[in-house]
């Protein structure tokens, strides 16, 4: 009982438990847990034949953390940094991975990369389609209503935001690019009917 | 070469992209036969993970063929069948000289708070991953391993993370003898935790989800009880009630950034991106344990602060275990218990989809539709 000396009972024995369940306790023993103790030399350096690695050639400036002494030994260069979106990650790290800053701007980078990239496509035989990239057909070919009909799912709650958070951005662009046009279309009409007028 | 590709939260694509090429002496390139979607990699389709760039190729659970090999490898060739696990090490750093491959120094110049990771955004290093008909691997001497003959693809390839990432965390619980043991979440890496929780001994393993096919599974996978949290109205006094108001002595979250049961919690870190993520899991861990308890963490978060009920955690004399998990070093010991029987992975897979059809495969592990549970990814030209 919790509130006297001895831990409540475990229903079932271990000999129970060893029948019931393959492999019950062959881990017992925290020696043969591969990571116990967490930190454990490594002898044989898993297959390293180096002390120091080789470098990678760096082949265009790879932007790294202020908190690194050095560029690391081995990188990533998919996708290097480029266009505004670059710009606003290359500033980012100036801040060190302590300073909400440096999150934040890259969590700004990351939504004007999709912009820069979502207009760049228009203008490719292959623009960005809001529909297949979703993939909202597997709602239809694999059971998009029966999988929430009738369940216990806590998700439906917020799920129906998902699709504001993809369209929303979309619609509020269309919206703008029709203002935009419709007041330059105005604009231009007030220009020529006062061209007009000044005519008389 | 095809290859997925991230174009903006929730939306993917097929493209052709140049296959890699070797761009250190120790780079091999493999060409994937297998790949998976990750829990985790919801994460970063759900825009949550900072610096995500467009094009990106996500995936980091793949096995695949050597295909090509740079100046130094030594341990493998052209030809060999290998696992990769998602961690990028080097093998010698402070970090991995001590075994702590998900940590390592060398591979990750974008941030010193994570090692590196295949396609996993810039913040693990900036490499395109295994969702793809090819994948670049560094340190090819070090990370992959050869796949032993007798052992299944699927079972290969779920060994590659959420296998080897679920043995650890119940390995993070310091588990003894008898022990109560509650798990968070019934993916793929909280049903292997519950499953690894009884080989280490667990007198009564208890799995907590919303969703009810992964509950089905929890009981015949991982011999666990199981409970909806949507049928109680407050989870944490249940699992007073059935410890007989002890609480847990280990409790695991294997749930990580999008968890549900909050909607405030949720909706300010998945769907508005204000916390590095959603710690309702954690937050119901510190609150089932007993004083003086264990709790593992290996469910993923990002990098910002999470509203974490760090008072309870303290004043209830917790001990906090937590990290990405060495894969690696889980092999040899997890090899055995596949061979003896004790796990099978592949039992996890659910849906295997076309490389082509990833944007539909995304989508219906993200919304959860179908009874999916852990979906695989077959490569084109695989």
């Amino acid at each position: 009982m919790t509130y006297t000396p001895h831990k409540p009972p475990i229903a079932e024995s271990p000999d129970e438990l060893r029948t019931r369940i393959p492999g019950w306790g062959v881990d017992l023993d925290p020696k043969d847990r591969p990571s116990v103790p967490k930190l454990q030399w490594q002898e044989d350096f898993t297959g390293a034949h180096w002390e120091s690695p080789e470098r990678q050639p760096e082949k265009y400036p790879r932007e790294r953390s202020v908190e690194h002494g050095m560029l690391t030994p081995v990188f990533g260069t998919a996708q290097p940094p480029s266009g505004l979106s670059g710009a606003i990650r290359r500033y980012a790290y100036h801040y060190s991975e302590g300073r909400l800053a440096h999150w934040l701007l890259l969590v700004l980078g990351d939504r004007v990369d999709a912009w820069e990239h979502h207009l760049k496509s228009l203008l490719t035989l292959r623009p960005d389609n809001p529909v297949t990239q979703t993939g909202v057909k597997a709602e239809f070919t694999h059971h998009g209503l029966k999988s929430r009909l009738g369940q216990h799912r806590t998700d439906l709650k917020h799920q129906v935001l998902d699709p504001v958070i993809v369209g929303g951005p979309w619609v509020a662009a269309a919206g703008a690019v029709y203002v935009g046009a419709r007041g330059v279309a105005r604009s231009l009409s007030r220009a020529g009917s006062d061209g007009a007028r000044s005519v008389h | 070469m095809r290859a997925m590709v991230y174009r903006g939260p929730y939306k993917v694509r097929v493209e052709e992209k140049d296959r890699p090429t070797i761009e250190h002496p120790n780079d091999a390139i493999i060409r994937v036969q297998l790949a998976a979607i990750c829990g985790s990699d919801l994460h970063l389709y759900h825009g949550m993970m900072p610096d995500t760039r467009i094009g990106h190729t996500f995936g980091h659970e793949f096995i695949g063929v050597v295909d090509e090999v740079g100046s130094s490898v030594q341990n493998l060739a052209v030809g060999d069948r290998v696992m990769v696990p998602f961690n990028i090490f080097c093998g010698t750093c402070w970090y991995c000289a001590r075994g702590l491959y998900s940590n390592c120094h060398n591979v990750n110049p974008n941030a010193t708070a994570v090692g590196g990771i295949y396609g996993y955004s810039h913040t693990t290093g900036g490499y395109d991953g295994g969702q793809a008909e090819f994948v670049r691997v560094p340190f090819a001497d070090v990370g992959p391993s050869k796949i032993p003959d007798w052992m299944d693809d699927e079972d290969a390839v779920l060994l590659t993370d959420a296998t080897a990432t679920g043995y650890f965390g119940a390995q993070l619980g310091d588990i003894v003898e008898g022990d109560v043991v509650i798990v968070f979440g019934a993916g793929p890496v909280g049903l292997v935790a519950a499953k690894s929780a009884w080989l280490m001994g667990a007198g009564r393993v208890i799995v907590i989800d919303h969703l009810d096919h992964r509950l089905e599974k929890a009981r015949t996978f991982a011999h666990a009880e199981t409970y909806n949290f949507t049928q109680y109205g407050d989870i944490v006094l249940e699992m007073k009630k059935t410890t007989d108001w002890l609480g847990a002595d280990v409790a695991i979250d294997a749930v990580g950034a999008e968890a549900d049961g909050n909607f405030l919690q949720h909706v300010t870190s998945s769907k508005l991106k204000l916390q590095g993520g959603s710690p309702v899991a954690l937050n119901w861990a510190i609150d089932s344990v007993r004083k003086g308890a264990t709790i593992s963490v290996m469910g993923a978060y990002g990098p910002l602060f999470s509203a974490v009920k760090f008072g309870d955690a303290m004043n209830k004399g917790l001990t906090i275990h937590t990290n990405q998990a060495p894969v690696k070093r889980q092999w040899p010991r997890l090899f055995e218990h596949v061979r003896n029987g004790y796990l099978k992975p592949s039992e996890l897979v659910t849906h295997r989809v076309p490389l082509e059809h990833i944007a539909e495969g995304y989508h219906m592990f993200s919304a959860k539709l179908d009874g999916i549970i852990k979906p695989l990814v077959v490569p084109t030209a695989a």
